[in-house]
């Protein structure tokens, strides 16, 4: 040892943490990318735009073959909306959303955790087996889902939307949350059963807050794909089960069109959808960078 | 605190050519700070993680205390270990973090807070308390996976090179503080590094690893002084022991063209062995004024204010590269110079076997 590393003191005891530094960004080729993800952006922000001004014009407005941009916008239409019953359809949606998310996400957490902490035999070929069943087209299984339905007494049951989005939304809801857990440190999980912490203790007290952010994200992707999630809605449910999907449909009748109505009805059925991304965007943002779905 | 006992502890990763830890046998005293060092892939981490329940032992045994581990899970074994990226809790504060083990064992919350308050005094860690991990320094961390493993009175300590990602100058000044406060408590420590610096100045007894096998357990001063292989000898002391091929017969031992006379019962227990290996430390060549054994171009020169070192290679076999400790005055790059070699203190090794010949 040399005399030099005698006399060191660490430079961090009793002082706070360094402070962190901003890493200096690259300029360069930022502005054209900048301008490729402003276009690509308004590329897909436009339909939703589109919607919004067309909800708040009248029918007359809404049909005029020059689009037009100025116009005195009026809430007609949302009147419309909320007078011709929508609010039985927003509680179906909800139900089934909200209930099929928390079934998938109890399903798909441990299920992940085997697949990827605690890898079992035949991790693989599973994973391959859930993935699998999104391969099918959905129009290919409806006819025996209708029948096993139809024998079970459950058409029009809103428990048969809560069965079929919980198992719609369980393989994509298996592979993220795998991806999440295999970001988690093994020497976490090997310093929890040092201390002694059991299984459950282990994944509720130091897994599930790392992937918490994760766990965000497949909740959004599950809710959403519930709530816009229309084939099986239309098919399999007529008055009392119908969700929101089922009700907009209502607005396209044989008389026509109703432009307005419909963005109007449309705005409504989103916009939980859009608070839910708004609210959870940071969440949603990290929990899909930090997988390997990326 | 206890005694531990490898005994010959194996252990095979699936699919593995050779055991990543062959028969591993040490004695490890109640309340000895013991490091096991080694270069990557020697086995040290791995016959660690055996006693800490987190491998599994294929063979052999290993106790704790008398009582055999096989089969044990970790929770049961009352050890601590500290992680290499020292695996803290980022969802939990430095006091949670601290308490967890506690907690798990059903420790009453005051007594609970108590200990980890003790622990927190002892470390300097106080002022973190309710702070995260991520908003400590590395330092920091250190201290906090330190304090985890203090605060739950174990039977052994487990260290997994828990300085390797701390700067050189912290590196130095927390192998101290841990080195004192195990003196202090008094808790077996296993303690495993790469660094041969750490384990010289950390351990009381050092296991030297290599290829899974166990290749001296002494002393540093032991270790150091009579290595008992090759690989022992190039292994321990920076700068590494000059090794040179050599022969011997009654006159003496024969380095090229320069011949050496060791003590008598050294040359005997070298004679009748074709080929040899002759260390010797660098402290132990001095440059001589025109009347040393071996002739040295110097090639580079390390000044290191103290003293120096002179790097360079035999003038008669520039294959040999030879290190050679020097003052503060010292030959340039490119001279030529005379170095003697004291030969009391060389050690013989047959370069077959690689093994300690003599004493």
């Amino acid at each position: 040892m040399t005399s030099a590393d005698m006399t060191t003191a660490e430079p961090g005891v009793g002082t706070a943490a360094p402070r962190r530094v901003a890493p200096r960004k690259k300029r360069g080729n930022s502005i054209p990318v900048g301008i490729v993800g402003w276009i690509v952006g308004i590329v897909f922000f436009f339909p939703v735009l589109w919607m919004v001004l067309t909800s708040f014009k009248t029918e007359a407005q809404a049909y005029t073959n020059t689009p037009s941009l100025i116009f005195s916008p009026t809430l007609s239409q949302y009147k419309t909306v909320f007078s011709s019953g929508i609010w039985p359809y927003v509680a179906n949606s909800a139900f089934a959303t909200i209930v099929s998310t928390i079934l998938v996400l109890l399903l798909a957490t441990p299920c992940a955790f085997a697949l990827s902490l605690r890898p079992v035999r035949k991790t693989r070929d599973v994973l391959f087996f859930f993935i699998s069943t999104k391969m099918l087209p959905v129009v290919a299984a409806i006819i025996p889902i209708y029948i096993a339905a139809r024998d079970l007494h459950m058409l029009d049951n809103i428990f048969t939307l809560v069965i079929l989005y919980t198992a719609m939304n369980l393989p994509i809801a298996v592979w993220m949350m795998r991806s999440f857990f295999l970001e988690v440190p093994g020497e976490l999980l090997e310093a929890a059963e040092m201390d002694g912490a059991p299984l459950r203790r282990t994944v509720t007290e130091v897994i599930l807050p790392v992937v918490a952010p994760g766990l965000a994200a497949t909740a959004l992707i599950c809710c959403i794909f519930a709530w816009n999630e229309f084939f099986f809605a239309v098919n399999l449910t007529a008055t009392q089960a119908a969700t929101v999907p089922v009700f907009l449909v209502g607005f396209i009748s044989s008389e026509g069109l109703y432009f307005a109505q419909l963005a109007a009805a449309a705005t409504v059925a989103t916009l939980p959808v859009i608070l839910a991304g708004w609210v959870a965007q940071r969440q949603l943002v990290r929990g899909l960078s930090f997988g390997a779905i990326k | 605190m206890a005694e531990v006992t490898y005994d010959s502890a194996t252990c095979i990763y699936p699919g593995a050519e050779r055991p990543a830890v062959d028969a591993l046998q040490l004695a490890i005293k109640d309340g000895e700070f013991v490091v096991m060092v080694g270069p990557s892939g020697c086995g040290k981490t791995t016959a660690l993680r055996m006693l800490a329940g987190l491998e599994e032992i294929d063979d052999g045994s290993i106790r704790i205390d008398g009582k055999d581990m096989v089969g044990v899970p970790s929770r049961d074994r009352d050890i601590a270990m500290v992680f290499q990226n020292y695996a803290l809790y980022p969802s939990k504060t430095v006091g949670e973090n601290m308490g967890f083990a506690l907690k798990m064992q059903g420790v009453a919350k005051d007594e609970r807070a108590r200990r980890v308050r003790e622990a927190a005094e002892l470390l300097d860690l106080e002022p973190f308390l309710d702070r995260k991990p991520r908003n400590l320094s590395g330092g920091q961390r250190q201290r906090v996976a330190m304090g985890r493993a203090i605060v739950r009175e174990p039977k052994v300590f487990c260290m997994d090179e828990p300085l390797s990602n701390l700067d050189a100058q912290l590196r130095v000044s927390t192998r101290t503080q841990i080195a004192e406060l195990q003196r202090r408590l008094r808790v077996t420590t296993v303690y495993v590094t790469h660094d041969q610096v750490e384990a010289m100045t950390m351990g009381e007894r050092v296991a030297v690893m290599r290829a899974g096998q166990l290749q001296q357990f002494a002393s540093p001063t032991e270790l150091y002084d009579r290595p008992t292989n090759v690989f022992v000898a190039g292994f321990i002391g920076s700068p590494a022991m000059n090794r040179f091929d050599a022969t011997a017969d009654t006159g003496g031992i024969h380095l090229g063209v320069a011949t050496l006379r060791p003590a008598d019962a050294q040359l005997r227990a070298a004679q009748g062995h074709s080929k040899l290996i002759v260390g010797v430390r660098p402290e132990h060549l001095a440059i001589g004024d025109g009347d040393g054994e071996l002739t040295v171009k110097v090639a580079l020169v390390e000044d290191l204010g103290s003293d120096s070192y002179i790097y360079g290679r035999l003038a008669d076999d520039a294959s040999s590269s030879v290190i050679v400790r020097s003052g503060r005055e010292h030959p340039r790059h490119g001279d030529i110079v005379k170095v003697a070699v004291d030969t009391t203190h060389l050690h013989i090794f047959d370069a077959d076997t690689g093994l300690r010949l003599g004493e």
